[in-house]
């Protein structure tokens, strides 16, 4: 993050200096800042009211019914880990938080399901939690609230008309990601994990 | 279209609350509390996004931005890709704030309403912070090999970036 923090700032430099745009560059540094704090209050506002529309939604018991809806999806998903109920239990609370928007839940159910997860193979990332961090890195974010906070800050009223764009190109990233991961996943087996995790799952399963 | 679009958010709002009263959920408590978390996340974003919008400011002053945007653009064109996003691009993988911060430069610039501001838009929405959080998941995994995670996840990245910008095309 410093490197590239200070490289933006030394590269403006250079650059503005050899482009003759280097007065230009002094009065944005002096102006980037309050930029960042109007960008933060007026995304405020839009955000919060969201933030507090999906703590409603939470405590109504939406999310848990999307998790339950969402666990036979996920049992294909993460095949070596069906018979698991720990580790299914935080993987679709944490997929399912995901998709409300609930960030500061999901995240350390999130973690918690990788621990679970890693416990088979220590130090090496099996397959399932290949796939369980690509379905992380994607968005599924069914509410993009904080663009849309960005959106309306910067003076648009209908702030929410991405959306179908935002949900084709979601979908279209995230079966990328899980036929990526399937894909590799046959390209580059792992050495000892393939014989040693089915024998495992039999044995938890039963 | 446009008005469904619209009328989403009330209908949302007032479908999500009359099922919570249903539910007996003290509705109003909960959005205060929601809107108190939502108020922290602004509070953790903002140091950052001073950081970052100073850099972004000047980076977009100095001209580097168009320079990048011109030299990758037969690149992005070929792709369907708007050259200007180029920014957005290049730091969306490694940092949330970082690409909150291009991408509201580039909305401010372009317009909220432009083809390259709805682009930077749905690309923000459609994407994350891919090596975050590759790196948190990992590390509290207390994973050494990630064998194959980081290019599948960065494939994802790749075709949601192009996805956005074909969606934008379709829906606009």
């Amino acid at each position: 993050m410093s490197v590239l923090w200070v490289g933006m700032i030394v590269i403006s430099l250079i650059c503005g200096l050899l482009t003759g745009n280097g007065e230009a560059v002094g009065a944005a540094a002096v102006s980037g800042a309050a930029q960042g704090v109007e960008l933060c209050l007026s995304m405020a506002g839009l955000l919060c009211l969201w933030t507090g529309v999906m703590e409603v939604m939470r405590r109504c018991g939406l999310a848990d019914q999307l998790s339950r809806l969402l666990r036979p999806l996920l049992r294909r998903l993460f095949p070596a880990f069906a018979g698991d109920k720990e580790v299914m239990d935080a993987v679709s609370t944490n997929i399912s938080a995901n998709l409300l928007g609930l960030g500061n839940a999901a995240t350390p159910l999130g973690l918690e399901a990788s621990r679970l997860m890693a416990r088979r193979t220590p130090g090496v990332a099996s397959d399932g939690l290949c796939m369980f961090v690509v379905c992380n890195t994607a968005s599924i974010q069914l509410i993009p609230t904080t663009v849309a906070g960005l959106r309306s800050a910067a003076g648009c009223t209908t702030p929410f008309d991405i959306l179908p764009a935002v949900w084709l190109a979601s979908t279209l990233s995230i079966i990328t990601g899980v036929t990526a991961v399937k894909l590799f996943s046959r390209l580059f087996p792992c050495a000892p994990a393939p014989r040693l995790q089915p024998s495992l799952r039999v044995g938890k399963a039963r | 279209m446009t008005l469904a679009l619209n009328l989403l958010m009330p209908v949302m709002l007032a479908g999500i609350s009359l099922y919570a009263m249903c539910k007996r959920v003290d509705v109003y408590d909960g959005v205060i509390h929601g809107a108190a978390e939502g108020l922290s996340v602004i509070y953790r974003i903002a140091p950052p996004l001073i950081a970052l919008m100073t850099a972004i400011a000047m980076l977009r002053a100095s001209g580097a931005l168009e320079l990048a945007a011109h030299a990758l653009s037969p690149l992005l064109t070929a792709l369907g890709i708007p050259a200007e996003t180029v920014g957005l691009l290049l730091v969306r993988p490694i940092s949330g704030s970082a690409a909150l911060g291009v991408g509201a430069d580039i909305i401010k610039t372009y317009g909220p309403d432009s083809e390259i501001g709805r682009v930077a838009a749905v690309m923000l929405g459609s994407t994350e912070t891919t090596f975050y959080t590759v790196a948190v998941y990992f590390g509290a995994a207390g994973i050494k090999k990630t064998r194959y995670a980081i290019p599948a996840a960065l494939c994802a990245d790749f075709v949601g970036f192009c996805a956005a910008a074909l969606a934008v095309r379709i829906f606009f």
